[in-house]
């Protein structure tokens, strides 16, 4: 049995199909890769398999559970954690809170309300106990960040750099000891040196055997780190494999380099100006190498 | 049968015309949303003021009735581009939640001018038509009817065409569109605004003349209910929709009016709000809007701009509760000790309310429902089953969490101003069901006698010993919410207020995190309210008003939201301000209006800072 598997997931936004009939498993240990222009569907794919937004059709099964029509705090109690396309951090909370509230559903915390309220406010041994355990974890996690986070602890995420905040995102999902770890975008505005450091850690996390959904416009990355990579494009998955395969798939090439009627134009024009002319998938080579 | 027709007619006749009235309230609302993104609650006073100037014109100087109308138009219309300055041109980068606010504040100001210079007694507003009635089919229509309805009528055409065929409508509909991309096609915007309010404000101005003449009455306090009823007919066709809010006014206007004829006229008020709370929650779009979302950016934070917090040393705090213990003793005057007292009791007030708003970032402006509760159960277990003080206050307490509670769940769908607009109604619906539960809280009547608190043995009667009792309740409120505040759950608490969205995807389930704060609150906001019963030894469906709920947020934005120690220190100084300048304390709502749209003006994170 596959950890995940999506099975004809679609949703319509008032007659527009964002996700139109997606399947897709995720095996164990596995790091899979969503690529697709601007518009394809995949972060909405994304709070479709996080539970923020509901699937118009389809299923969803972790461990061969259904998790459809789960409220999102559900799936993360599942295993599911997220980061989130444009970065969510909490901005008044220090970077060490930020990673605590990863922490949330690994806390022990009665079912009673009146007993949780109590647990908050009598500091019983237990409770004390498994903060410090947290704690620690937390701290850790943010020690794989090194020198980037670990100074911070204490600081308002706020007040961070726009790339300490997307670590202090990633440091959060990883406190929630996640079963899958879903990241949107995590280079999105950072600069190469960022870009290669997190490609670093991500492949760190894969080693581990974690298992990574991973939405990313930077090819290189993606080329680098995924056992499979799906591509979409309005709102349908038009291809699947390993890396090298859709490096060369025309339909992948045609999806990001527009349409051939386009290229052709594109092809004509340059012909005219005399400039060499790469074709479109050398380019894309060169764009991923 | 005939009977029956003819009492339906009449009921419908009046309902219309109440009705246009809403109606033109709601437009104007409808307007100012549109194009500000702001639900006014200064309207409600511009309603008012324009039905004082009317009664002003008409039966001061005797002035024929265009000309009162016309004073109408200039004077609201006026009031409408002061209040788009203040409310919304200065607070255009701060939080969404920051304009509602600042009118809020606005709001305060303008009633508290009419109260000064009119006095707050209702001043009897003689009509100025001819009291024939036209019988048209065994129905009658008397000349205010026909007045009100023409008026109605005519204010829509001329909006209608404003809006279809003039270049300024034109601009008004496209910034209502998209503000962004209006100005960069060359829409000036703040011209724009400024339309939308002074039309809006002659709007509800004349509205508010209208109704003047129509109850033949004009009182300072009819802008609160005017303002939300405006709100609720919008809501009911849909936020910022124009041609919505008209029919939602008739709709409104119509339901009250067949709701008064069957379940007794104390029940005017009841309708609006339960009607208003029922289409938040159920269809926040409204009636006749296509099923739309709410707005789709993050509406998450109440009022909490990144800020630093201004650490107070322990030892000074501890000197601080030390100096208010022992001030009895250097202070006899029983005055000075109840001005203190009653800052301590609204300081749990603030506690309460910057714990659900500062700390867990729902805004609530229905606190004062809360303390009612609470009020009502200690004051009732006291009289009618004789139980001790002692007993009562703490199951005021619990009452008031689990009842303020399972109140406000519904509103746990809404997010940021809608919840803000949801509080408001509850507290209004808890006052008119203490209104209308005659067997339960005798009605307007109160409650007379309750007994003088005590505390394990006789009645604590004295100024300083209330004193001390109410500070002591404060303090351990406040122990309390620190302790919160520093535990899992006040950070579980931030993390929803920062950023809902977020938090829920880290496995936080928000209704049951928002119940547990909703629930801390209305304790504190109980035990308060049940104390000032017992304090006062009488109660009744007005002494805990949207006022008090409106003052406590203000006192805990003054020290800093979510701020414990900022609660207190706003509580104190709001109170004790007016106080100390002897000579303002007949313009303390002024001040407190005031306050309020400085703060969030100039120092939005508070005296303290937000914690």
């Amino acid at each position: 049995m596959s950890l995940l598997e999506i099975a004809h997931l679609s949703r319509n936004f008032d007659g527009i199909l964002a996700v139109d009939n997606i399947s897709l498993t995720v095996e164990e240990g596995e790091t899979i890769s969503i690529i697709g222009p601007n518009g394809a569907g995949k972060t909405t794919l994304f709070n479709l398999v996080t539970g923020t937004d509901r699937p118009t059709h389809g299923e969803i099964r972790l461990d061969g559970r259904s998790l459809v029509g789960l409220s999102p705090d559900q799936f993360a109690s599942r295993g599911m954690a997220r980061t989130f396309q444009h970065g969510r951090v909490f901005g008044n909370l220090s970077v060490l809170d930020n990673v605590l509230i990863g922490a949330h559903t690994r806390r022990k915390r009665p079912h009673n309300l009146v007993a949780e309220l109590l647990a908050a406010l009598l500091p019983f041994p237990s409770v004390r106990t498994d903060e410090y355990r947290l704690r620690q974890d937390a701290e850790a996690i943010i020690a794989l960040f090194g020198e980037r986070l670990t100074p911070r602890l204490h600081q308002p995420a706020s007040s961070l750099s726009y790339a300490n905040r997307r670590r202090v995102e990633l440091a959060r999902a990883l406190a929630l000891h996640p079963r899958i770890l879903l990241l949107d975008e995590p280079t999105a505005g950072m600069n190469p040196t960022e870009t290669a450091e997190m490609l670093e850690f991500i492949r760190t996390l894969k080693q581990r055997g974690l298992t990574i959904l991973l939405i990313e416009h930077k090819l290189a990355l993606v080329m680098a780190l995924s056992d499979r990579v799906v591509v979409m494009d309005n709102g349908q998955k038009i291809a699947e494999g390993s890396p090298e395969v859709i490096r060369t798939n025309p339909q992948v090439i045609e999806a990001y380099l527009g349409h051939k009627q386009h290229q052709r134009d594109v092809a004509a024009q340059s012909a005219q100006a005399q400039v060499p002319t790469e074709k479109p998938l050398s380019r894309l080579a060169v764009e991923t190498s | 049968m005939i009977q029956f027709l003819r009492t339906f007619f009449d009921q419908t006749i009046n309902g219309l015309v109440i009705g246009n009235i809403y109606a033109l309230t709601a437009v104007g609302l409808a307007l100012i949303f549109g194009v500000g993104n702001l639900i006014n609650f200064a309207h409600g006073s511009v309603y008012m003021i324009g039905a004082y100037v009317g009664w002003v014109c008409v039966t001061q100087w005797h002035t024929p009735l265009p000309i009162a109308f016309l004073a109408v138009i200039i004077v609201c219309g006026l009031l409408g581009l002061l209040i788009e300055r203040l409310g919304l041109r200065s607070l255009q980068n701060s939080a969404r939640i920051a304009p509602l606010l600042a009118t809020i504040g606005i709001s305060f100001m303008l009633d508290q001018t009419t109260q000064l210079v009119f006095s707050p007694n209702p001043q009897s507003f003689p009509s100025p038509l001819p009291t024939t009635r036209y019988w048209i089919g065994g129905v009658s229509i008397g000349a205010t009817d026909l007045l009100i309805a023409a008026t109605g009528l005519s204010l829509a055409a001329i909006l209608f065409f404003f809006l279809r065929y003039t270049k300024l409508g034109w601009a008004l509909r496209a910034t209502a569109q998209d503000r962004e991309a209006a100005q960069q096609m060359g829409v000036d915007v703040n011209a724009v605004n400024q339309t939308a309010f002074a039309l809006a404000s002659i709007l509800g101005g004349i509205a508010g003349m209208l109704v003047g003449i129509y109850f033949q009455t004009v009182y300072p306090t009819m802008s609160f209910q005017a303002g939300l009823k405006g709100f609720a007919a919008n809501l009911l066709g849909g936020l910022g929709n124009i041609p919505g809010a008209v029919l939602g006014g008739l709709l409104l206007g119509l339901i009250e009016s067949y709701g008064v004829a069957i379940f007794g006229a104390t029940y005017r008020n009841l309708f609006a709000f339960v009607i208003l709370i029922a289409i938040l929650v159920i269809r926040p779009a409204g009636l006749f809007t296509k099923k739309r979302q709410l707005p789709p950016e993050p509406l998450t934070g109440t009022f909490t701009p990144n800020n630093k917090l201004v650490r107070i040393p322990p030892w000074l705090v501890g000197l601080g509760i030390a100096l208010a213990g022992l001030l009895p003793f250097v202070i006899q005057s029983p005055y000075v000790l109840q001005i203190l007292t009653n800052a301590w009791l609204l300081g749990m007030v603030a506690l309460s309310v910057t714990l659900v708003t500062g700390t867990a970032g729902q805004t609530s402006l229905g606190q004062a429902g809360f303390m009612a509760i609470g009020a009502y159960t200690s004051a009732l277990l006291t009289l009618r089953l004789n139980w001790p003080f002692e007993l009562a206050l703490p199951v005021a307490g619990v009452l008031s969490a689990v009842l303020g509670t399972l109140l406000v769940l519904p509103a746990f769908r809404l997010r940021a101003h809608y919840v803000a607009i949801a509080t408001i109604g509850i507290g209004e619906i808890v006052s008119q069901v203490i209104l209308n539960w005659d067997n339960l809280t005798n009605g307007a009547m109160g409650l007379t006698n309750i007994p003088a608190p005590t505390f394990f043995g006789p009645p604590v009667f004295l100024p300083r010993e209330i004193y001390w009792y109410s500070l002591g309740l404060l303090l351990a409120a406040a122990l309390i919410q620190w302790r919160l505040l520093r535990s899992a759950l006040g950070r579980t608490w931030r993390a929803i207020r920062e950023d809902d969205v977020a938090a829920q995807a880290y496995g936080i389930n928000l209704n049951r995190y928002k119940a547990l704060a909703f629930a801390v609150s209305a304790f504190v906001a109980g035990l308060s309210g049940a104390f000032t019963a017992h304090m006062y030894t009488y109660i009744n469906n007005e002494t805990f008003t949207n006022t008090t709920s409106t003052l406590a947020l203000t006192m805990s934005i003054l020290g800093g939201m979510g701020n414990i120690l900022g609660a207190v220190v706003g509580a104190l100084a709001l109170t004790g301000l007016p106080e100390v300048f002897r000579g303002l304390v007949d313009y303390r709502y002024l001040i407190y209006g005031l306050a309020l749209v400085l703060l969030i003006r100039f120092r939005p994170q508070g005296l303290l800072g937000t914690e």
